[in-house]
């Protein structure tokens, strides 16, 4: 059965590539779509973190910068001949191979600065966690600021040309084909995670974190891993936003951007992986539709929260799966939320 | 001296909201923000800038002294409001604490934009209503400005202290933070207690407001949300919760600012004040003056 939704999200992804060579998806569609993916691991990553355990963090756009920045400033340097760094290191063909490669690592960047938060977490919870979360989004921002040689805060471009590399080499719209699987594994893999016997711990230090101790969980390690992981998607995530894009700034990963993601989580709902996907396409599309109000968009967006915590406050899909409120889509797909 | 002024200021709100409910009031520098802009209008509105021009002409002083009072009024009802609206019915359904900080995060950000939107953009700047005046005390240059909000952070922190430990509010105040299940078995009304917290907290921006637009006299609707983060800050650094806390938090805070500033470029103040605060917590993670909270079992 979870084979099949595999296969409907390949196929589902395939199809969208097609219609992209073939020009039958416009290139405005397509860099919604790409948002909706990155908006997707955004979300479903920092639901690991709020919703599973029960933490508050609100910093996710500070991970997703180191992210981004790693990622860009490696491919810029391998693969392009820039001002900055000279000559490209490896053949720009390469790029085609190599992405993934440097992606993972502006990923585990990433979470390694998650460690910057997991740290202090042992002994804080709650609203000082958010505290130290908000602290490292503003120490990776204003770190990013005073870096002058990645650009401080101009901003950094030229994925643009590792783009076109990537192009060159195999015409194919890589980069939405990478968005899409990175989207498709971060499901799957936090699917994977909570599930499992040993990702159930995370639940268990949300529900009772002494008690959870107690019962041999190690309390300790637990949040480490799921900090680290969450924020090593976030990285991802902005790894491929900062390609997308071909232009990023520190301006750009502010709390404005960490808020929008904890409006998807809490619009679909804690601990809810259905819910974070659901609600991430539902705001994205949102937002691209209402694009012209601009500053308008801003005010209904909370006053929509605040009007869901009063008279939902668990959110669209609190601590359940679409499986769990529709019983049929489980035995007919099982999951079938994955399809973007 | 002035900063860290101003620091304690908020954070005496925050921890002031923070102590009776357990709430993080994330919209708090926000009203510092609308405080800051209704103190605008309320003077400009005295002034005569507009046509309804009043009959009889204020003195500057009057003027800003008028201003503040009806600012920290109005404000405070802003803060009243938004109790009732958004975290009244919250609390009513008993829904978790988690849910209550966010509203307060999205109050802030439709405060925030919602400002945006209507007024615009463009910058303000604050009508000079006190004169100013520089005194050289032993080689040290300072204005009146300077004092007087060093004097009346200083003031209000003594009164928040009198309030919250001598009367009888305060000891409701201190009761509902203990326990709030058995306080209204206490036949202690728990909103109106509430309820007087925003408005005193409220006030606390609206003052802090005010005394920041006449001291750096441009106003935009993002000014409540660093300056609100750094309060926020300093309250957590001297324990929140604790008024005393606050108080020392918001100078401290105030005082490293300063010295980075002074030896290290200052672009780099946000980095460093942000660093000591996450190397703080993580070797003492409850403040200067907090007290580690009983654990469950």
């Amino acid at each position: 059965m979870r084979s099949l939704s595999i296969l409907a999200y390949v196929l589902l992804g395939i199809l969208l590539v097609a219609g992209a060579m073939g020009n039958w998806v416009n290139s405005y569609i397509q860099l919604v779509i790409m948002y909706i993916g990155i908006n997707i691991i955004l979300s479903s990553s920092l639901n690991l973190v709020n919703g599973y355990m029960g933490e508050f963090s609100v910093g996710h756009a500070g991970f997703m910068a180191v992210g981004a920045y790693i990622t860009s400033v490696l491919n810029v340097w391998f693969f392009t001949d820039s001002t900055i760094f000279g000559p490209s290191l490896f053949p720009p063909v390469s790029a085609v191979v190599l992405f993934p490669v440097t992606l993972l690592i502006g990923g585990i960047g990433a979470a390694l600065a998650g460690l910057l938060v997991a740290i202090p977490s042992f002994r804080t919870r709650g609203d000082y966690l958010a505290i130290i979360t908000l602290a490292v989004n503003y120490i990776v921002k204003s770190s990013i600021e005073n870096l002058q040689v990645i650009g401080g805060a101009r901003g950094f471009m030229g994925m643009g040309g590792v783009v076109n590399a990537m192009k060159s080499a195999v015409p194919v719209p890589w980069v939405l084909i990478w968005v899409l699987i990175a989207t498709g594994l971060t499901i799957w893999v936090l699917y994977r995670f909570v599930n499992s016997t040993y990702g159930k711990g995370i639940v268990a230090i949300r529900d009772d974190e002494i008690a959870a101790e107690i019962m041999s969980v190690d309390t300790r390690r637990m949040k480490m891993v799921a900090f680290m992981l969450s924020s090593g998607l976030a990285g991802i995530a902005g790894g491929l936003f900062a390609h997308v894009l071909g232009y990023i700034n520190p301006g750009t990963f502010t709390i404005m951007k960490s808020t929008e993601v904890l409006v998807m989580v809490y619009l679909g709902g804690m601990g809810s992986l259905s819910g974070s996907v659901l609600s991430a396409v539902i705001l994205t599309v949102g937002l691209e539709l209402f694009r012209s109000f601009q500053v308008w968009k801003w005010v209904v967006v909370p006053l929509l929260l605040i009007l869901l915590m009063l008279f939902r406050p668990e959110g669209l899909f609190g601590h359940r799966e679409l499986t769990d409120v529709f019983p049929w889509l489980g035995r007919r797909f099982a999951k079938k939320e994955r399809q973007v | 001296m002035q900063w860290g002024s101003f620091y304690a200021l908020i954070a005496l709100g925050y921890t002031l909201v923070y102590g009776v409910l357990l709430l993080i009031n994330f919209a708090h520098g926000d009203i510092f923000m609308v405080g800051a802009y209704i103190g605008f209008f309320i003077a400009t509105l005295l002034l005569g800038h507009y046509t309804a021009a009043l009959p009889f002409a204020l003195s500057p002083t009057a003027i800003f002294v008028l201003s503040l009072i009806l600012t920290m009024i109005l404000t405070a009802g802003v803060g009243v409001a938004i109790e009732r609206v958004a975290y009244r019915p919250l609390r009513r359904k008993g829904v978790s604490r988690l849910y209550v900080v966010i509203t307060a995060l999205m109050c802030g950000l439709i405060l925030e934009n919602g400002n945006l939107a209507l007024l615009g953009a463009s910058r303000r700047s604050f009508p000079e209503l006190l004169p100013k005046a520089v005194y050289t005390v032993g080689g040290v240059v300072i204005s009146n400005i300077k004092i007087l909000v060093i004097v009346t952070t200083i003031l209000v922190f003594l009164l928040l202290e009198t309030i919250v430990r001598k009367t009888k509010i305060g000891m409701a105040m201190r009761a509902i933070s203990y326990d709030r299940m058995a306080v209204p078995l206490m036949g202690i009304p728990v909103d109106t207690v509430i309820v007087f917290t925003f408005i005193l907290g409220s006030s606390m921006a609206a003052l802090a407001g005010v005394l920041f637009a006449t001291a750096y006299p441009v106003l935009e609707p993002y000014m409540g949300a660093l300056v609100g983060w750094k309060a926020f800050i300093a309250a957590v650094l001297g324990g929140i919760g604790e008024i005393r806390g606050a108080f020392l938090g918001g100078f401290l805070l105030g005082f490293i600012e300063i010295f980075v500033a002074a030896y290290f470029p200052s672009t780099l103040r946000d980095l460093i004040a942000f660093s000591i605060l996450l190397m703080f917590l993580t070797v003492k993670p409850t403040g200067i003056f907090g007290v580690a909270r009983a654990t469950k079992i």
